[in-house]
């Protein structure tokens, strides 16, 4: 799914908790308020991406990156992230 | 005189072959799934579906965007700086950290992953402060899930690297029961080596672990692995990855047993069950290719395995899809137009969540 170019990343998250493809997407579709065919459009996801800080694939001067972008991720789609907990 | 279409050996050469020594191929390699693996064939329309793939003309074939998987890899972004004969490394010198972020901002992976060298989970325990230092820094500058990957390998444990005899020379000079003893003593001996490993990574923030190539030295290490899982799942809140290292488990042992269940022998779609049981999140099932097959063939059989097991898988399975398994050429570096063949049909037929 091309990752944090598009929302590969997020659905890899959620895979990671047991949940089969399918649903997995549709959870995180429904989390970021858009629908599981937007979740593959790198022009549609770059600016949801940026919107909810949550990063993105280009480096740019003050969006969040690695451990902030995680920390957003964890309250967006509501699970605990290991090393943001460690952080916090 | 009919047309031809470019395919490929199950080693990888260039060959042409007809619409029907397709069709042929396709129907000989699900139906020997079939028989040999005990899954039902594939039906018409997905046999047909299959010659379609085959059939196209391009060179890189893909699926439609509502079909994307995720992929989990197998250490991808280690083989940037890795060796070539354990990772298919390709020696870009970087750190792992500088791999990781390369893959993840470049190529778009949707993980991270790193090892340690060898990438046994026994070399690994005596290493693992270098790793947890380097795990530290790759959660701080990645995005993407991270991973860290190992192999049980009871192979390491064994003289001259580990502290076990030979049990594969012991039973060949007729110890059999000598032998049999010392492959029932590596399995708690490998089991502490994956849990502990697993526990440290945890302590620098790692969201999960890859139990890689599990069962590759028979029955006692995929119980070994199984064993692990359940610990790592009661001590720590870690994902867990099993990926395997044949389509069957080799009965090394014979009378190892988990859950009630013989795990010599079990086939991808058993292999589930009893990794669900154990607690595993994704589980990778793998079908081996026959290099003297053509890729259609190998590819039907892997399919017909794989669609199985995710019919009656609980949890997301990502097939091993690389050199040599699960349709894809045992070959140095995999051609692109069978791989891709073989990713399509594994998603659209086998119902793949992720490769």
């Amino acid at each position: 799914m091309h990752g944090i170019r598009t929302a590969g990343d997020l659905v890899m998250r959620m895979q990671m908790k047991g949940m089969r493809l399918n649903k997995a997407k549709e959870y995180v579709a429904q989390k970021l308020g858009t629908d599981v065919f937007t979740l593959s459009d790198e022009y549609a996801m770059k600016e949801i991406r940026e919107e909810l800080g949550i990063g993105t694939i280009n480096s740019v001067p003050g969006q969040p990156k690695g451990l902030k972008a995680k920390a957003k991720i964890a309250e967006v789609l509501d699970i605990k992230i290991p090393c943001v907990d460690m952080l916090r | 005189m009919s047309s031809t279409y470019h395919t490929r050996m199950g080693d990888g050469r260039r060959i042409e072959m007809t619409k029907e020594e397709l069709k042929k191929d396709i129907e000989a390699g699900a139906s020997e799934a079939a028989k040999k693996i005990k899954v039902p064939d594939l039906t018409d329309n997905e046999k047909g579906h299959l010659l379609e793939i085959f059939t196209a003309p391009e060179r890189v074939v893909s699926v439609s965007p509502e079909d994307l998987i995720v992929m989990s890899t197998d250490v991808g972004p280690d083989t940037i700086h890795m060796n070539y004969s354990e990772f298919g490394g390709v020696g870009v010198p970087v750190h792992t950290v500088t791999a990781n972020m390369i893959a993840e901002r470049v190529v778009g992976h949707d993980c991270v992953m790193n090892t340690f060298r060898a990438g046994n989970f026994k070399g690994t325990s005596v290493s693992i402060i270098q790793v947890q230092q380097d795990i530290e820094n790759l959660v701080k500058n990645s995005i993407a899930p991270s991973l860290y990957v190992g192999m049980p390998n009871f192979g390491a444990y064994y003289k001259p690297d580990g502290p076990f005899d030979n049990v594969g020379d012991l039973i060949s000079k007729g110890k059999v029961e000598e032998g049999l003893k010392i492959y029932e003593d590596i399995i708690p001996a490998c089991k502490h080596d994956i849990s502990w490993v697993a526990e440290m990574t945890a302590q620098v923030g790692v969201d999960g672990i890859n139990i890689d190539t599990a069962a590759a030295g028979g029955d006692g290490e995929f119980l070994a692995s199984l064993q692990a899982t359940e610990e790592i799942k009661e001590k720590t809140e870690m994902s867990v990855l099993l990926n395997m290292a044949n389509h069957f488990v080799l009965g090394m042992h014979g009378g190892i047993k988990y859950d009630g269940q013989t795990l010599g022998n079990m086939m991808p779609h058993q292999q589930v069950k009893v990794a669900e049981k154990a607690g595993v999140d994704i589980f990778g099932p793998v079908v081996n290719t026959n290099t003297k097959k053509s890729v259609a063939w190998n590819v039907a059989r892997a399919v017909t395995a794989i669609k199985e097991c995710s019919r009656v898988a609980n949890i997301p399975i990502h097939p091993n899809l690389g050199m040599g398994v699960c349709g894809a050429p045992m070959v140095e570096i995999p051609p692109i137009d069978a791989v891709s063949r073989a990713a399509k049909a594994l998603v659209e037929i086998g119902r793949a969540d992720g490769i």
